[in-house]
């Protein structure tokens, strides 16, 4: 691998790993707080890409990285005032299966407004260009962008989870929700207030990757999947888990699809004949980069096996 | 008993007028339009169902088949194989007995094994496959069916065309393969190694990339890999979003080498490569509107298209699959498909591109291919440009049909041929 390569797939994998702590930050902070495993939280995902798509047609894109995340939080918590907070009465499935039905519910709102293809969600002429040039390879500024947008987020939420009265009520919910509410805060208030901030961040992480991406039904399921990863992985309910984890899946994906070697490669390079006469050889010649869309998945799969609590999780199972 | 009788008089009048309506009234064939609406190929298959209706439109206006009006029916069929079977029920089951469907040879290999087994089934309500875009040479050698056409030239057909032109342009040295992960993608690989060593030995194959159909969003590091491996040329048979965005990645990425392509004249190419292609880009086609008839049929259909659907006509094979059929309804003086499958083996007619002849053996459509670049709107030899750039596509070399000609393994098995 040449140093150009592994610098520029170094970038490519921080800054797609960024912008998955983006959407992964907000499903973990609910999780940790109210034990809801959000299965629409993607679609909070898409909401904030459509949001950001229609708003800056209307009054263009930097209003709109403010106001999409804010609608889209404030969906976020009307859905808890209305609907979860019915449904936590009848426990931990009833919510999950909730959420599940409501994924299905915004996807096909999403496809009756605005159609199921694409929608033309271009970036703006600011964050068109190029940043620098490493060697030959230029670096988009939009990538620079998701990178600056994602660190920004993170030191604003440490701000208020550590520095703030908010925060702190916050962080005693987290463990001791009986006493915090004996104290005289008003608890389910706090539970609103961070499904909605979960959204928010779910929507600005949908604002930026659907103009840097591709804005589309479809990305819901696709981030979807992969932000389970980063949580599991992570250990649920762990935020810096989920830095580690966003971060080491970014940079896996990336580098897997820079390596061409395949267990019949190397297996020639230390003198066996393999063929495609051998037996399993479909499986044998497959690349790394081939395999490279499957590895976050059994990432996540031996992680389950070896160490079921995450890499940073507190608790087991 | 009076007013039963006043029924049964006014039933036998209604169904006199109605029959006696039906000597005079033209007929409709519905056809049914199976390919992706939704979904990252859906900007595809919607520009592609409008060609369908802009043409039969037209042929419905000229009156090109005596006393038949074409209808176009879209189903979505999301890309995949399974949903395309539902969907082909379906059009049964509404009686529609002709199939279009051209976005991807993994859907086409599905729907052609499901036409053949239905129609075998269910003699008398025969259905045709009208392919006009699913390219894998298969279609039309092992996989062959008497009850499959295809219009456009399959991938083999192109990629020797192709290479026949880069045969000729020394500045190639080192070539890295990109496609799909899919049949189509790897009879692309499979075709650019073989044909490459045949006629340019002395072209190194630096990269051979497949990556997953229609899902990846971002190309960056696929193009970073391009780069890395010191590539001045890259082959690709990608087409829709997986172009679009690859060739979006590499003008983010910088990269300068020249990308030889099947499908760069179609959605969202023109706009993800803007002036960064300019030169650098070609394409292997049937047909490019800007060749050197100035004023044909071809043009006056695109402008029409343009003005009704404010986009570009480039699926020309949408006029060839109407135009055929309603030659095969004149020639039978019938819209069974039995009869009408057998008209249209050995057709010959001319077509938007020249003259066009569907291969009695294999049902394989032989037509000229077009090879175009990249350039600026001059007026002389671009005329037309693609998605409102100001740039478009300048036709290179012609080739004549008989260049790009592959044998034909197809052993058909075809029913008695009807009276």
């Amino acid at each position: 691998m040449t140093p150009e390569l592994a610098l520029i797939s170094a970038l490519n994998g921080i800054s797609y790993g960024l912008l998955l702590f983006m959407l992964a930050s907000g499903l973990t902070l609910i999780f940790s707080m109210m034990g809801v495993l959000n299965f629409a939280h993607a679609s909070f995902y898409m909401l904030g890409a459509y949001f950001g798509y229609q708003i800056s047609k209307w009054i263009g894109f930097w209003p709109g990285l403010v106001l999409a995340p804010l609608a889209t939080g404030l969906l976020g918590a009307l859905v808890e005032r209305f609907g979860l907070r019915r449904v936590h009465k009848w426990g931990n499935v009833p919510e999950l299966l909730f959420t599940f039905g409501l994924s299905f519910i915004i996807v096909e709102l999403v496809q009756v407004i605005w159609g199921r293809p694409p929608v033309p969600n271009e970036l703006p002429p600011e964050l068109q260009g190029h940043l620098f040039t490493i060697y030959t390879t230029t670096f988009p500024i939009s990538r620079g962008f998701i990178m600056v947008a994602a660190l920004l987020m993170m030191l604003a939420l440490w701000i208020v989870l550590t520095r703030t009265r908010i925060g702190l009520v916050i962080q005693a919910a987290l463990t001791h929700p009986d006493q915090v509410e004996a104290l005289g805060h008003n608890v389910r208030k706090v539970f609103m207030l961070v499904f909605g901030g979960g959204c928010a961040l779910a929507g600005l992480a949908g604002v930026i990757g659907g103009v840097v991406f591709v804005t589309e039904p479809s990305m819901a399921a696709v981030a979807g999947a992969i932000i389970f990863v980063v949580i599991v992985v992570g250990g649920m309910g762990s935020l810096a888990g989920a830095f580690v984890a966003s971060l080491l899946i970014g940079v896996i994906q990336t580098f897997g699809l820079a390596l061409d070697y395949s267990i019949a490669g190397i297996l020639q390079d230390v003198g066996f004949k393999v063929s495609p006469d051998t037996f399993g050889y479909a499986v044998w010649k497959l690349t790394i980069a081939q395999v490279a869309p499957v590895l976050p998945f059994l990432l996540l799969v031996l992680i389950l096996i070896v160490r079921p609590r995450g890499l940073m999780g507190t608790r087991e199972g | 008993m009076l007013r039963l009788s006043m029924k049964v008089a006014a039933l036998a009048c209604a169904s006199l007028i109605s029959s006696g309506l039906a000597v005079a009234q033209t007929k409709t064939v519905k056809i049914a339009f199976i390919d992706p609406q939704s979904g990252l190929m859906a900007p595809v298959g919607s520009n592609i169902l409008h060609s369908y209706q802009l043409v039969a439109d037209i042929a419905n206006r000229e009156g090109w088949a005596k006393g038949v009006k074409f209808e176009v029916v879209p189903f979505d069929n999301k890309l995949s194989p399974q949903e395309s079977l539902n969907a082909l029920k379906a059009a049964i089951d509404q009686d529609i007995r002709y199939i279009v469907q051209g976005n991807g040879s993994s859907v086409a290999f599905a729907l052609s094994d499901g036409v053949s087994k239905y129609t075998e089934r269910n003699p008398g309500k025969e259905v045709l496959f009208l392919n006009y875009a699913a390219v894998d040479p298969d279609l039309t050698n092992s996989k062959c069916s008497f009850w499959h056409f295809r219009f456009d030239a399959n991938s083999d057909m192109k990629m020797e065309a192709l290479t026949s032109y880069m045969a000729d342009q020394k500045e190639i040295k080192k070539v890295y393969l990109i496609n799909q992960d899919y049949a189509f993608g790897h009879q692309v690989r499979r075709a650019a190694r073989e044909y490459l060593a045949r006629k340019r030995p002395d072209v190194q194959i630096v990269g051979d990339e497949v990556h997953p159909l229609a899902k990846i969003t971002d190309f960056s590091q696929y193009v970073a890999k391009i780069k890395a491996a010191g590539s001045d040329t890259v082959i690709t048979g990608n087409w829709g979003s997986d172009l679009a965005l690859l060739i979006k990645a590499a003008k983010d990425a910088g990269l300068t080498a020249n990308f030889y392509t099947y499908y760069a004249a179609t959605t969202g190419v023109a706009t993800a490569m803007g002036a960064s292609g300019l030169d650098r880009v070609r394409f292997v086609g049937y047909w490019n509107v800007n060749n050197d008839k100035v004023g044909s049929l071809g043009e006056k259909i695109l402008v029409e298209f343009k003005s009704k659907y404010k986009d570009d006509w480039y699926t020309m094979a949408t006029y060839t699959v109407i135009r055929t059929l309603a030659e095969a309804f004149n020639k039978t003086k019938s819209t069974e498909p039995v009869k009408v499958a057998f008209a249209m083996e050995g057709m010959k007619f001319q077509n938007v591109n020249g003259e066009v002849e569907m291969r009695n053996t294999d049902h394989q459509l032989q037509q000229v291919l077009h090879i175009a670049s990249w350039q600026k709107v001059d007026g002389k030899k671009v005329r037309f440009d693609s998605e409102n750039t100001g740039l478009g596509w300048r036709t290179e070399r012609v080739l004549d049909s008989f260049v790009a000609a592959q044998p034909t393994s197809c052993n058909m098995q075809r029913p008695s041929r009807p009276d």
